[in-house]
């Protein structure tokens, strides 16, 4: 679009949305803002739905036109970077940080900060296996030959099966192994549903199972189990060799607690300032989205339905947000 | 077959093992592609892709904005064929958006793509594809039907003409067919992660990149096919042509063109149901509809809906090919006279049509059953699908462990293994002598080069897993897919199922059954090579009855008068001619084969499909495309060594 048109269209748009401010005697009556429709990513699993509609659903309250784009987790930086896409509820520090460094980088994304949500992941096991391996959850349970034997299967034998992430995930479970000496051979799934499949698989016959789980997620709520309890990680671990049971490795620990962040395109601030501000200041816990969660994957409750609960529940606290 | 020729085999292949058990200790840099030797393409194509995304300039205007210039025009029929079927007129954007016309509601879409089916095949088809679309409202997949279908009616048309137009180039100018036949292998070959992340810069982030990418992976089977069917058609037809003094355009769209539409419409059978695989993917960059609703329902391993949304993909796929038949039918038909009388007498369908629209148009906005369709009549199978896997999976997890068991440390390990263990210099070698020996020096030449690239890209290692996992996938493909095409050939009424079958194998997103795959045979390679098999079988059956069928009747009935038996006429005179057909077939399996890749990756594997994975994430273009390409050359590796070798096969069976 050449320059003036732009100009002449967001004229329009400032006296359009100044009107429809009036009519709806909302707070962002003569704002500069842009009428253009915010557009938020969805991606494929339900808690980033929630977060997500939640936003979208608050911002709407605010007078903002808001639109909903299906986008891969990873694919959207490209679209965040153009400014296709504006806004990314969840980028999940554990796994996006890469991506999201590689973005920022540009110049052209910008970090909105932290969701308030925290992402845990560890290794898990259902709660059956603790009489085949009495000493979990506790890691050194593991040492143990004859549980790890009680964890695998025919090509692993006589070491034991750890299912680990997708490769793309990171997480160092490999170096893992190696550091804390453990009798278990790596297997990485290719993406999170196959872990989950093989998890379901093995649920439904007791069968044995050892895997990387991550929360807020529907699997901790559905399945009965408990993480492993690997020594609490520091910053140290991954990179003082020094530190830790092994002193020639690093590694030696649990996995970090991640950050969920907020990203988008860094044009928002300029285009939609009070949107801005109110996708700054938004934040959940774990323990709700846990439960909205839980709700809609397990007691098959819409999305929609869920949101609408939080935003009549929760008044006061996004009212908070897009307080001028 | 000569003597000499024989000996140069046996001197090549002990050359061969010689350097592959003995070399070793000598040459460790004909096994690991020493590092130092490597082309660091990746980091030009990256930073290529750079230049051209934020500098690339024509004076007036910049790469980019020609790209984007591209995406709003297909845009624009996206959007009227969005609003039509799915979200209605709009007025300003996003969720301030007012509604000015509702979109058309669920009963004026079933009954004009009825009416449809109705005009081009009768009560039949009509019945059919009424079927389809309604299995769409009673699943409760309306809505996100109607976005998949916006899309693929815009990609369809876009990719069939396209085909065609590069097809009938390809065939008038045969330079311009040397340089378009590598392209459309890389084309298909691609893992289409590869490219999407320059394809997002490019055309911007939602439907119209994916119709893009749609287009890049559809498009090469209808121009491959539209080359080889004005390749087939008669010469006599080409002589009358002449004779009656057709002009080149004439004899391209009156002759030639109607004259080749049995085999074109393969190619646009291809076009629908590539277009409709894509879907899945597309759903990954802002398409939305039905793929979003698989990947959602499988990340909560909702079996059931996975497959619902997954049987909607294939509703429409088999609704819109069976439709897109029908008419290639009819328009070969002479047409009826143009019946005089009224508006109503002269065009029934027509009429009736904009009649149902405006009668459930009014309708819709006083009765909302009509405009949607009722909540309280909407079917689900719920957890059924789930329980029948959790049943399988509970009763007979420990049979299936044995035979993947099996199957695992018999052949594939070992065959993973030998790959893995060869020296790439040998097995470049071994390629280029092959290709020496079936097509002479510039086969050999591009052949070799091509391998050479992949083991001097980095690539070698993964490579091979590559090939061993596509090789024994394909085999698998073949050994059952061209007996059972045999069998269907000769049966109308099997091939009438078997026909349902491969097109819901090609369309019902893998997805739907590599989670339950997982679930029963765990995630790794053997899980990875049921998804292969299942995908990639579906060309060696179309292509082995197509060829069979096409075969001469005259000939069949010499053969019989000659004393043929049924066997004798099947061998002899019967595959022999479909030969090409089923190389072209064979060709396809491996290209299908190739292109599971992407997926292949979800369940584990650590190959080539990974490595693009893997860009993706890192959002390294370079580096997937330099993964990516490795797959192509490893596609054209394999389909000129075939090529090559059964022409020469047909030139000595006289076929030629």
């Amino acid at each position: 679009m050449p320059l003036g048109t732009r100009t002449i269209s967001s004229a329009f748009g400032a006296l359009a949305l100044s009107a429809a401010a009036l009519l709806s005697s909302s707070q962002w009556a003569g704002a500069q803002e842009s009428t253009d429709p915010i557009k938020l990513t969805l991606h494929d699993w339900t808690g980033q739905l929630i977060t997500t509609q939640i936003m979208g659903e608050v911002l709407k309250k605010a007078g903002y036109s808001v639109d909903y784009v299906q986008a891969d987790y990873l694919a959207q930086f490209a679209g965040l970077e153009t400014g296709d896409l504006d806004v990314a509820m969840e980028m999940w520090e554990t796994t996006g940080r890469d991506a999201m460094d590689a973005a920022t980088a540009t110049g052209k994304v910008e970090n909105f900060g932290p969701t308030g949500m925290k992402a845990k992941e560890e290794w898990w096991f259902p709660e059956y296996m603790k009489e085949k391996c009495p000493g979990l959850p506790n890691w050194e349970a593991l040492k143990d030959e004859k549980c790890a034997e009680a964890f695998s299967t025919a090509e692993t034998a006589p070491k034991g099966r750890y299912l680990g992430g997708p490769v793309t995930w990171g997480g160092f479970d490999d170096e893992r192994v190696e550091a804390l000496n453990l009798p278990f051979e790596v297997i990485h799934a290719g993406t999170d549903a196959a872990l989950f499949a093989e998890l379901e698989s093995a649920y439904q016959r007791k069968a044995p199972i050892l895997l990387w789980i991550y929360a807020p997620h529907w699997a901790p709520a559905k399945y009965k189990g408990e993480w492993i309890e690997f020594p609490e990680y520091t910053k140290e671990c991954y990179t003082d060799p020094k530190w830790g049971s092994n002193p020639d490795a690093q590694y030696d620990c649990g996995k970090p607690h991640g950050e969920i962040w907020k990203v988008g395109w860094a044009g928002v601030k300029d285009k939609w300032p009070g949107a801005h501000k109110a996708i700054k200041a938004f934040t959940l816990d774990n323990d709700e989205m846990g439960q909205m969660i839980t709700k809609v994957d397990l007691d098959g409750k819409k999305v929609d339905d869920v949101v609408a609960e939080w935003m009549g529940g929760n008044e006061a606290r996004w009212s908070e947000w897009i307080k001028k | 077959m000569g003597a000499a020729h024989l000996t140069a085999w046996f001197a090549a292949l002990a050359i061969f093992v010689l350097l592959w058990q003995f070399g070793e200790p000598i040459s460790k840099w004909a096994f690991d592609y020493p590092k130092a030797w490597q082309i660091p393409l990746a980091r030009w194509i990256s930073d290529a892709m750079k230049w051209l995304v934020n500098e690339a300039s024509f004076g007036l205007f910049t790469f980019t904005d020609l790209t984007r210039f591209i995406a709003d025009i297909v845009n624009l029929p996206y959007r009227l064929a969005l609003s039509l079927l799915s979200t209605g007129f709009l007025s300003g954007q996003g969720s301030s958006a007012v509604q000015i016309l509702p979109p058309l509601s669920w009963i004026a879409v079933i009954a004009v793509v009825t009416l449809i089916g109705y005009h081009a095949g009768g009560r039949r088809l009509a019945a059919i594809v009424a079927i389809c679309f309604g299995f769409l409202a009673v699943f409760g997949q309306w809505q996100s039907a109607m976005v998949t279908l916006a899309s693929i009616l815009v990609a369809v048309p876009l990719g069939v003409v396209g085909g065609l137009l590069l097809g009938i180039a390809a065939y008038r100018w045969p330079r311009f067919e040397t340089a378009l036949t590598p392209i459309l292998d890389l084309m298909q070959t691609i893992p289409v992660f590869a490219y999407l992340v320059p394809i997002l810069f490019l055309f911007g982030f939602g439907p119209t990149a994916a119709i893009v990418a749609t287009l890049i992976y559809a498009m090469p089977p209808m121009t491959r096919i539209t080359v080889m069917a004005l390749r087939a058609v008669p010469s006599e037809f080409r002589d009358l042509g002449n004779m009656i003094g057709c002009t080149r355009r004439q004899m391209t769209w009156r002759v030639l063109v109607p004259s080749a539409k049995d085999s074109l419409m393969v190619g646009v059978n291809q076009v629908i149901m590539l277009s409709l695989n894509m879907v899945i993917i597309a759903s990954m960059i802002g398409a939305g509809g039905l793929g979003f609703d698989v990947l959602a329902a499988l990340r909560r391993l909702d079996i059931g809906a996975g497959l619902e949304a997954g049987l909607a993909i294939v509703a429409l796929a088999i609704a819109l090919d069976r439709l897109s038949q029908a008419y290639a039918a009819r328009a070969g038909a002479p047409v009826a006279p143009a019946s005089t009388g009224g508006l109503v007498a002269r065009h029934p369908y027509t009429v009736a049509a904009v009649a149902v629209i405006l009668v459930t148009g009014v309708a819709g906005l006083i009765l909302p059953a009509v405009q949607t369709y009722p909540d309280a009549l909407k079917l689900s199978t719920g957890s059924f699908w789930s329980n029948v896997v959790g049943w399988i999976n509970v009763n007979f997890f420990d049979t299936f462990e044995a035979v993947k068991n099996a199957v695992l440390l018999n052949i594939l390990i070992p065959f993973k293994r030998l790959l893995g263990g060869l020296p790439w210099l040998g097995v470049t070698g071994m390629l280029a002598f092959a290709g020496w020996r079936l097509g002479g020096l510039k086969l050999a030449a591009i052949v070799g080069v091509l391998a050479f690239l992949i083991a001097a890209t980095g690539q070698w290692e993964k490579a091979m897993i590559t090939t061993y996992l596509c090789g024994i996938s394909v085999i698998f493909a073949a050994l059952l897919g061209i007996p059972i095409g045999i069998l269907s050939a000769e049966r109308a009424r099997l091939w009438s199922w078997v026909r349902v079958i491969i097109d819901t194998l090609q369309t019902l997103p893998s997805f739907v059954y590599l989670m339950p795959a997982v679930m029963l045979f765990r995630v790794g390679d053997f899980t990875a090579m049921i998804a292969v098999v299942a995908y990639s079988i579906a060309p060696a059956i179309r292509y082995t009855v197509h060829g069979l069928m096409k075969v001469d009747p005259r000939l069949i009935e010499a053969g019989r008068a000659m004393g043929c038996t049924p066997f004798q006429i099947l061998t002899k005179i019967k595959l022999k001619l479909a030969l090409p057909e089923i190389m072209l077939g064979l060709n396809q399996t491996i290209m299908f084969a190739l292109s599971m890749l992407v997926i292949t990756a979800l369940v584990g594997t650590r190959d080539l499909g990974q490595e693009v994975y893997i860009a993706l994430t890192k959002a390294d273009t370079g580096r997937g495309l330099v993964a990516g390409f490795a797959v192509a050359f490893i596609a054209i590796i394999a389909d000129r060594l075939i090529s090559s070798g059964a022409a020469r096969t047909k030139a000595r069976l006289g076929l030629v």
